[in-house]
């Protein structure tokens, strides 16, 4: 069981987790890049030029690409070796996982990992004012546990108890409020920021759909090897 | 969870396989992504901000 969960995570992760940083690095970073001038102070908002729209900076820095690479494959091993471990659960409790349903699996985890955090911190340019980073943390790391445990229970549990505590769950992190500043003042313009937090959510809505597909891939995969071989465990 | 140790073994190996692996996982994504030491931060920076994590 621990390798079978170990090795489908780790090659679902990994394929999703490159395709996640290709997209990243064409379609989100060029926008971070930009930002980075505006907080760098090279550009100003309402300064005395106008700013331009055009994407003022851009091309590819190896050493900081590669980086970009190595931690978004290694963000999504994190996140395939916890999928996989939620299916395994599932499966141990009488669920059946068919390839297909890796795509619920995967929307799942984009909800909860990446779309309900960003109700309440939409995804930050650098130079955005934010709140306490401790507090930030907190506020993440509860409405992923609750809006995970929320869908789970929707998903799984019987009766409008389980409903109505799913619900619960899934709104509390939002009635309570994300952290923010006092007052905003970053230096990028919001129509960065807008376009960066869109963008971001869409490559991530991509890489877990396809996070959970794969999964559930080498997951089947893995358990019919388990099956050829017996007196493996 | 006592009972069922008792009455099938093999529950609670799967288990704690599970429950191991869910961890190696959160651990991965805790270090690689939340962590706040200076090299990692500087090193995961655009990772941590196009996966929305709280930065800086």
């Amino acid at each position: 069981m621990f390798s079978r969960i170990l090795v489908s995570g780790l090659f679902a992760g990994f394929a999703a987790g490159l395709i996640a940083a290709l997209l990243q690095l064409a379609f989100v970073q060029p926008i971070l890049l930009h930002a980075e001038l505006y907080e760098s102070g090279q550009l100003t908002h309402f300064g005395g030029a106008k700013a331009s729209t055009a994407a003022a900076a851009g091309g590819i820095d190896l050493v900081r690409d590669g980086l970009s690479i190595l931690f978004t494959t290694l963000i999504y091993t994190g996140y395939a070796l916890i999928l996989v471990a939620a299916m395994a659960l599932a499966e141990h409790r009488g669920v059946r996982i068919a390839v297909r349903q890796g795509l619920l699996w995967g929307l799942a985890g984009f909800v909860s990992v990446q779309f309900a955090p960003a109700v309440g911190l939409p995804p930050e340019l650098p130079g955005s004012a934010a709140a306490e980073m401790g507090l930030r943390q907190a506020w993440w790391f509860g409405t992923v546990g609750a809006t995970a445990a929320g869908i789970a229970l929707i998903a799984f549990g019987k009766g409008w108890t389980a409903r109505a505590i799913a619900a619960v769950l899934i709104l509390a992190p939002h009635v309570i409020g994300a952290p923010h500043p006092e007052a905003f003042a970053g230096p990028v313009p919001p129509e960065l920021a807008g376009m960066f937090a869109g963008r971001a959510l869409g490559v991530g809505l991509v890489a877990w759909v396809l996070l959970g597909l794969f999964a559930a891939w080498f997951w089947i995969r893995e358990g019919e090897r388990a099956e050829d071989t017996p007196r493996t465990a | 969870m006592t009972a069922q140790t008792q009455s099938r073994v093999s529950i609670p190996t799967n288990l704690v396989a599970i429950a191991l692996c869910a961890f190696i996982g959160l651990a991965i994504v805790g270090i690689a992504g939340h962590a706040q030491t200076s090299a990692l931060h500087d090193a995961a920076h655009d990772t941590r901000h196009a996966a929305g994590f709280p930065c800086h």
